[in-house]
């Protein structure tokens, strides 16, 4: 399949600013999300959680649940005998219900159907459960200590779509470990004449998205049918389909408006829990979690890392090392892959004559810990770029100065066996720093810093898509791509309308229904506009080359379309039906992965009151370096939406924990930003170098900003005075901080 | 128990439980689920309608406590002669993303134009603080409500 591209200048619907196409539904509050559907005879469900972090069921008495009026039936692990009841597309760790044992605060130990949710609440309340408890595995540290107990024993079986090459068996408590040794280390580091070291701190986060994980399920004979809150329906249709042994075609998975999404809803959440409670009551149920439920459904690695950096004294950068430990909870979710992507961010995009990265998955006690946006790099990007700046005044040079001369260009090797890379990251850089005022003066309380990174993007590149051009001159796009607020249907509206020559508005883009929608791996890894949306601009390209065809020109105006099919059908019916492909074969840049290098690069300026510790964010700038701009308005708001989230990530957002319990799981105790977070300048810069591997040239984007923004205002902190190896930059710590730097003679005021 | 309230300026008579929230009440009895859950606490704003003109969180608020009063919603707003303006507004600004906290927001906004809280940047800021996005980092929806301010 061969795709034409037209010259820039004569394109009239890329790179223009479209009006969202789901802003009507959305503004009057039409939009509909999962938990706003209600199907006939649809039973509530409600789980059971364990009180402890870690303990044997000796009993279950669900007699008492049973006989409060409503409710249909109780769910435990006894009845998932006739299946094989362990699921994880990573690993298969992860029992539907909890079996003889509960390994976190929060795991699902049992689930009610009832007629209302009153019904259920009650009888979630009636259940009895004797726990017997166990040693708690609280920390990474405790879990790979000599002697730790397991908190599984079962032999590591690879799940479907863990991505990883041979999975090797796990090694006490670590499921997971990702290697990378580069030249020869400890001699470039005996002979450097600047070495950091430092050991840092990286908080267990909640990606909040503001819809909790939502699931409706029926089933009909061999049939099972959902609606989901998923990002990743062709892959939760595959688990499900291997945990209840149907075929892959008799599960349908709708995907209506996702209410946020930002990886908590990648891969299989509480699907499998919602289907088999609807097995056992023979009518739809559904499952709605509470903010408190979805907090222990997944949650972003906490972390804990060693890293050194060496360099010569006029500040060339020679050798890193980095050894880090991430929880990934009871159960080992998207970690393997979190760990091996921040294996990758972990040296960071310079030239290094030696590099060597030990990153291991730990199972702990915690809630298990999945993906979250530019996860892995988000980790280690403050960490490396806080080196990096440290180097700096150590060489005594300027930070960007550092930047320029150490930072890899186009078609340099990034990863041995990787793609090169594929972005000007000295101009990026360049572009943030003079966003953020760099070089201005200031007061002797601010403080400016720049971050850049990478971050392995695309996941794996098969998508395809359908367009059907109807009867009336209108386009249906079918793609699996999820609508959670980052505007795919809007991009793709633009993308089918540029290809078969009609207005955005005359193409309508709807939500995953996997009965009908093509296959798309996922929607995640910033890879929707450019790969599904290359299998978009094929199908619309396929359209157009049908229409040529009936014409026999290429010559066809707008106004042409419903006098061709006419002209081929015959009659005022039929429709002409696009077919596009993405697979990891044919166009050498998809054969050895990333499909492209997400860009982070971010700077901030930064205010300390060293009288409280509290650090003000003045102003941040972010880079989306996207190839080509589709539609630079919705790239803006990624932009922005992240940035919001790298402040919460930097300075307050942190799910704590005591011995395995979650202290704070509401939204009154963890605290997102709000508005009156937002700092007085916010600016993104979209960088346009049409490097990109999807349509025109694009490449993904909203991932990026959220590792560089935490990283960019750490070292404008420590620009400030202030350096910092523990997020969240929290008042109390940064306090302790100065005091402990007066102390030491080291406070400049 | 037995409520009588105007909703969207329609008579509603209904019973319901004494502990039954007016987010349920909306969203189950009368099917108008432009109001949506999210973190239970009157944190999030997501599930805020207006109550006599003023925003409340229906997560915290009795059906029962409503009665005798004019409950507007999503719904409601978007049928008033105004709304075409603050839809043209935030649509040009793409002040949304995944239009879960929308509703709400738009809600609280509205409220704020007539009461004239929305004047200065810093207003902007502190008296929408009661709504969350997670999505847009704000600024879009403060250009939009800016521009909607100014123009009142």
């Amino acid at each position: 399949m061969t795709t034409t591209i037209r010259e820039a200048s004569t394109q009239t619907q890329i790179g223009r600013s479209y009006p969202r196409r789901d802003a009507r539904e959305k503004l009057r509050g039409a939009a509909q999300f999962v938990g706003d559907l209600l199907l006939p005879r649809m039973l509530h469900g409600k789980v059971l959680r364990s009180p402890i972090a870690h303990g044997r069921i000796v009993s279950i008495d669900t007699s008492a649940a049973e006989k409060v009026p409503g409710v249909v039936c109780v769910l435990t692990g006894t009845d998932l005998r006739d299946i094989d009841p362990y699921y994880g597309h990573a690993i298969k760790d992860r029992p539907i219900v909890a079996i003889d044992k509960v390994r976190f605060h929060g795991e699902q130990v049992a689930a009610v159907a009832a007629e209302t949710p009153a019904a259920a609440a009650a009888a979630v309340e009636a259940i009895v459960v004797e726990y017997e408890e166990l040693p708690v595995l609280a920390t990474v540290e405790d879990a790979v200590a000599e002697g730790a107990p397991l908190v599984t024993d079962r032999e590591t079986k690879p799940g479907l779509f863990h991505g990883l090459g041979e999975l090797a068996p796990r090694d006490g408590n670590v499921c997971y470990r990702y290697r990378i040794d580069r030249g020869e280390l400890e001699a470039v580091f005996a002979r450097a004449d600047i070495v950091v070291e430092g050991e840092y701190t990286f908080p267990s986060v909640y990606q909040y998205a503001m819809e909790t994980h939502t699931v409706i399920a029926q089933l009909e004979g061999d049939e099972i049918t959902l609606w989901a809150t998923c990002q990743h329906p062709f892959l939760v249709r595959a688990e499900i389909a291997d945990l209840f042994g149907v075929p892959v075609a008799n599960v349908r998975v709708h995907v209506p408006y996702l209410g946020g999404g930002f990886g908590s809803k990648s891969y299989t959440k509480m699907e499998p829990l919602t289907v088999a409670l609807a097995r056992k009551a023979g009518q739809p149920v559904r499952i709605q979690n509470r903010v408190a439920e979805s907090m222990v459904t997944t949650r972003r690695h906490n972390m804990t890392c060693r890293m050194r950096t060496a360099a010569t004294a006029d500040g060339r950068l020679l050798a890193r090392d980095v050894e880090c430990l991430f929880d990934t909870g009871a159960y080992a979710d998207n970690g393997p892959r979190v760990v091996a992507t921040a294996g990758d961010a972990a040296p960071g995009p310079y030239r290094w004559a030696a590099y060597r990265v030990d990153a291991a998955c730990v199972y702990t006690n915690l809630a298990p810990a999945g993906s979250y946006r530019a996860f892995g790099a988000t980790h280690l990007q403050w960490i490396g770029e806080a080196q990096v700046d440290e180097v700096a005044r150590r060489a005594g040079l300027d930070p960007l100065e550092v930047r320029r001369q150490n930072l890899l260009t186009p078609g340099e090797e990034v990863r041995s066996g990787a793609k090169p890379l594929d972005a000007e990251l000295v101009g990026d850089v360049e572009k943030v720093a003079a966003a953020v005022g760099w070089g201005e003066e200031r007061g002797p309380l601010v403080g400016r810093g720049v971050s850049v990174g990478l971050l392995a993007a695309g996941a794996h590149p098969v998508s395809s898509a359908v367009c059907r051009l109807e009867a009336d001159g209108r386009v249906v796009v079918l793609v699996g791509t999820t609508e959670m607020g980052q505007g795919p249907r809007t991009a793709f509206a633009q993308i089918a309308a540029e290809e078969i020559g009609v207005e955005p508005d005359q193409v309508t883009v709807r939500g995953a229904d996997t009965r009908f929608t093509p296959y798309d791996r996922s929607t995640g890894a910033s890879r929707s506009t450019t790969i599904a949306g290359l299998a978009v601009q094929r199908a619309a390209a396929d359209i157009r080359a049908q229409l040529e065809g009936i014409a026999g020109t290429a010559e066809i105006g707008p106004g042409e379309h419903l006098a061709l099919m006419r002209k081929h059908f015959g009659f005022a019916g039929g429709e002409l039906i696009g077919r596009g492909e993405v697979a990891p074969v044919g166009t050498g840049s998809y054969a050895e992965g990333p499909v492209f290098w997400e860009v982070c690069v971010g700077a901030a300026e930064v205010e300390v009151d060293p009288e409280t510790g509290f650090v003000k964010v003045r102003r941040t700038a972010t880079a989306a370096d996207v190839g080509r701009a589709i539609n630079p308005q919705l790239v803006e708001r990624q932009d922005e939406g992240a940035t919001l989230q790298g402040i919460g990530n930097a300075l307050f957002e942190e799910m704590v924990y005591e011995d395995g319990l979650l202290l704070n799981d509401t939204l009154l105790d963890y605290r997102v930003p709000s508005f009156e977070d937002l700092p007085s300048e916010m600016t993104c810069v979209i960088v346009e170098n049409g490097d990109g591997p999807g349509p025109y040239s694009a490449k993904g984007c909203g991932e990026g900003a959220l590792a560089a923004v935490p990283s960019a205002i750490v070292n404008a902190l420590a620009d400030a005075g202030v350096p910092m190896s523990e997020l969240p930059l929290t008042p109390e710590r940064v306090w302790r901080r100065i005091q402990e730097l007066k102390k030491e003679g080291k406070w400049k005021q | 128990m037995e409520i009588a309230l105007s909703v969207n300026g329609r008579d509603v008579v209904r019973d319901v439980e004494p502990q039954e929230l007016l987010l349920d009440f909306l969203r189950d009895t009368l099917a108008l689920t432009g109001a949506k859950r999210s973190c239970d606490v009157q944190v999030c704003g997501a599930c805020t309608v207006l109550v006599d003109g003023l925003p409340v969180s229906s997560c915290c608020f009795l059906a029962a406590d409503a009665t005798g009063t004019e409950v507007t919603t999503i719904e409601g707003l978007a049928e008033r002669p105004e709304f075409s303006r603050i839809e043209e507004i935030f649509t040009r600004h793409a002040s949304l993303q995944c239009g879960f906290c929308t509703p709400g927001m738009l809600l609280t906004v509205s409220a704020l134009l007539d009461s004239g809280e929305l004047e200065s940047e810093e207003q902007i800021k502190h008296n929408l603080a009661g709504n969350l996005c997670r999505c847009t980092g704000y600024r879009g929806i403060l250009e939009a409500v800016a521009e909607l301010a100014a123009a009142e």
